[in-house]
């Protein structure tokens, strides 16, 4: 399987094309932004916190593929964790793309991204909303 | 295809990359083994400092400098003395909104760009304009990528007091007039700066003709080192300039308290410069003369014809940015559909094809266009029918891919 094959397949496209959790959120708690000024790219991650959990999460932005489903599937895993669990999803899944390590079960759907990793260009993609995630949260 | 094969053979990386086409020269071009050469022969043989030592290697070093000076000025039929060295046209920009536009505008003056700009001739100029009160305007683009001129006159306020456009576009290969604008500035009072980052590496450029009074353009698309530009400057202009650094170099006489400021063009060039890069630019500037800038011109252009056609004909879902016309650069930007620029310079690279995806450091362009990003291809004097057809074929491949999502 050719390298696109592999990191464009069914469950990408479909986040990008039809993201979850996209609009803005009404009652955020947490705002924050990512950005890629080298390419323009943006999201922007909104979540509502309670107590020590992430009672709903959302983002509006522009982007890639692989930029959009990355903060699509994210949003999605994020809801009903605690900021530690999210912070440690957020370093799996940067180790997976940065590092290359294989996917932590934990990661979910999230691990059709792996192949980023073999795409240097791509890896501020991927990160883009869990840099917003981990600036907000970190 | 005898004389482009030669001049291939001329490129190390290449010749030694026959896997790869390379379509990002707008972005850097790759360098001519008399380049590289030049770099290494210059450090075993001649390194130095300039302008300082008393002993002949010194003196060496520095008359290979004021030669690579002498090539530059030949290159873009200036004076040696009006050629000053920096290190690329990003900083040939700055130093003449600080040594320029800090000491000359006032709250109120105008400065007036284009819709078409590169963040290089943007954001120096938005600097400046937060600590003088200048205001910034912009000549809009047509639909088709040319510059307005219909409403010039009106832009033209007495007080305009700064006119600095690109001549060739980065993005959409169009060739300003700039001489036709540069002479109704002129006459309005206003100063003229071009930026000429992507005309001076592919086309014939006579600063005089263009009527400008300064061109900025950077060594390293032209097949120089990075490292090395160069700011030209009107010499009437450059003598009324204050520096914008200060150090070595650039004195006259030095007090603890004061100091006086050498002539044009040292007196913009404080410190140690990128020597060996100079050189070595001056040796890239002399390659292209012997090509012959009127015969790469040529190539880019034939070459943006013949793949905008071949495009049009048998890729319809692919949408090209820019005029049609026959004297644009050899640059193409374009978008896939509603396929996300990235992804489809992904897509290519997987058939050994390097583009470049993304703004190209022209936003405000591109909000104008209404993308957020497009790919952009763009050629040099290597590059080849053939790998235009390869790019084509790529992409072919790319929207057969993604048809679905398309
Ligand atoms: C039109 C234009 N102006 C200015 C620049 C800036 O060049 P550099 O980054 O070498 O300073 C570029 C190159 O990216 C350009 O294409």
């Amino acid at each position: 399987m050719s390298l696109l094959d592999e990191l464009y397949r069914e469950t990408l496209l479909h986040h990008y094309k039809h993201p979850h959790n996209f609009g803005e959120l009404a009652g955020a708690t947490v705002d924050a932004q990512g950005d890629n000024p080298s390419c323009g790219d943006q999201v922007r991650l909104m979540l509502r916190l309670e107590g020590d959990t992430i009672a709903q999460a959302r983002f509006v932005g522009q982007g890639c593929a692989i930029s959009t489903a990355s903060a699509s599937m994210m949003t999605d895993l994020l809801e009903g964790k605690t900021i530690s669990q999210a912070l440690r999803l957020a370093q799996q899944f940067k180790a997976m793309i940065v590092e290359g390590s294989s996917p932590s079960p934990e990661l979910g759907e999230l691990s059709v991204l792996a192949g980023v990793h073999q795409l240097p260009a791509r890896v501020k993609c991927a990160t883009l909303g869990w840099n917003a995630l981990e600036e907000a949260l970190g | 295809m005898g004389r482009l094969e030669a001049i291939r053979q001329d490129f190390p990386l290449i010749v030694g990359r026959p896997d790869l086409v390379y379509l990002d020269s707008a972005a850097t071009a790759q360098k001519p083994a008399v380049v590289l050469e030049a770099l290494q022969q210059f450090y075993l043989h001649t390194n130095a400092n300039v302008h300082r030592g008393a002993y002949a290697l010194s003196m060496r070093a520095t008359q290979a400098y004021e030669d690579a000076r002498r090539s530059l000025a030949r290159l873009v039929g200036a004076q040696e003395n009006e050629i000053i060295f920096v290190r690329n046209a990003t900083e040939a920009l700055n130093l003449v909104a600080y040594a320029w536009g800090l000491h000359n505008l006032k709250p109120g003056d105008e400065i007036l760009l284009s819709e078409m700009e590169h963040h290089a001739n943007l954001v120096p100029w938005h600097l400046i304009a937060g600590q003088t009160g200048a205001v910034i305007k912009a000549i809009p683009i047509t639909p088709d990528g040319r510059l307005d001129l219909d409403g010039l006159d009106i832009l033209l306020t007495p007080k305009v007091r700064l006119v600095s456009l690109v001549h060739a576009s980065n993005v959409l290969g169009t060739l300003n007039p700039v001489a036709q604008i540069a002479a109704l500035a002129r006459d309005k009072g206003a100063l003229v700066v071009v930026d000429g980052a992507q005309s001076a590496p592919h086309l014939p450029v006579r600063v005089k003709e263009l009527g400008a009074d300064f061109f900025a353009f950077s060594g390293h698309k032209m097949g120089g080192p990075t490292g090395a530009g160069v700011l030209w400057g009107r010499y009437e202009v450059l003598q009324q300039l204050p520096p914008f650094l200060g150090g070595g170099e650039m004195i006259n006489e030095v007090f603890v308290d004061h100091s006086t400021y050498t002539k044009p063009p040292q007196r913009f060039e404080a410190g140690t410069p990128a020597i060996a890069e100079a050189v070595a630019l001056g040796v890239a500037a002399e390659y292209l003369m012997n090509i012959g800038l009127e015969r790469i011109w040529e190539h880019d252009r034939e070459l943006v014809q013949y793949a905008l056609t071949r495009l049009d004909q048998e890729l319809p879902e692919v949408c090209t940015y820019g005029p049609r016309t026959a004297d644009r650069g050899g640059v193409i930007a374009f978008t896939v559909g509603g396929l996300h620029a990235h992804d489809v310079a992904t897509a290519l690279e997987q058939y050994g094809i390097a583009v470049r995806a993304g703004h190209h450091c022209a936003q405000p362009l591109h909000r104008k266009l209404g993308v957020a990003a497009t790919v952009r291809a763009s050629f040099y004097l290597y590059t080849t029918h053939e790998e235009v057809d390869r790019w084509v074929e790529a992409l072919k491949k790319v929207r057969d891919f993604f048809k679905v999502w398309l």
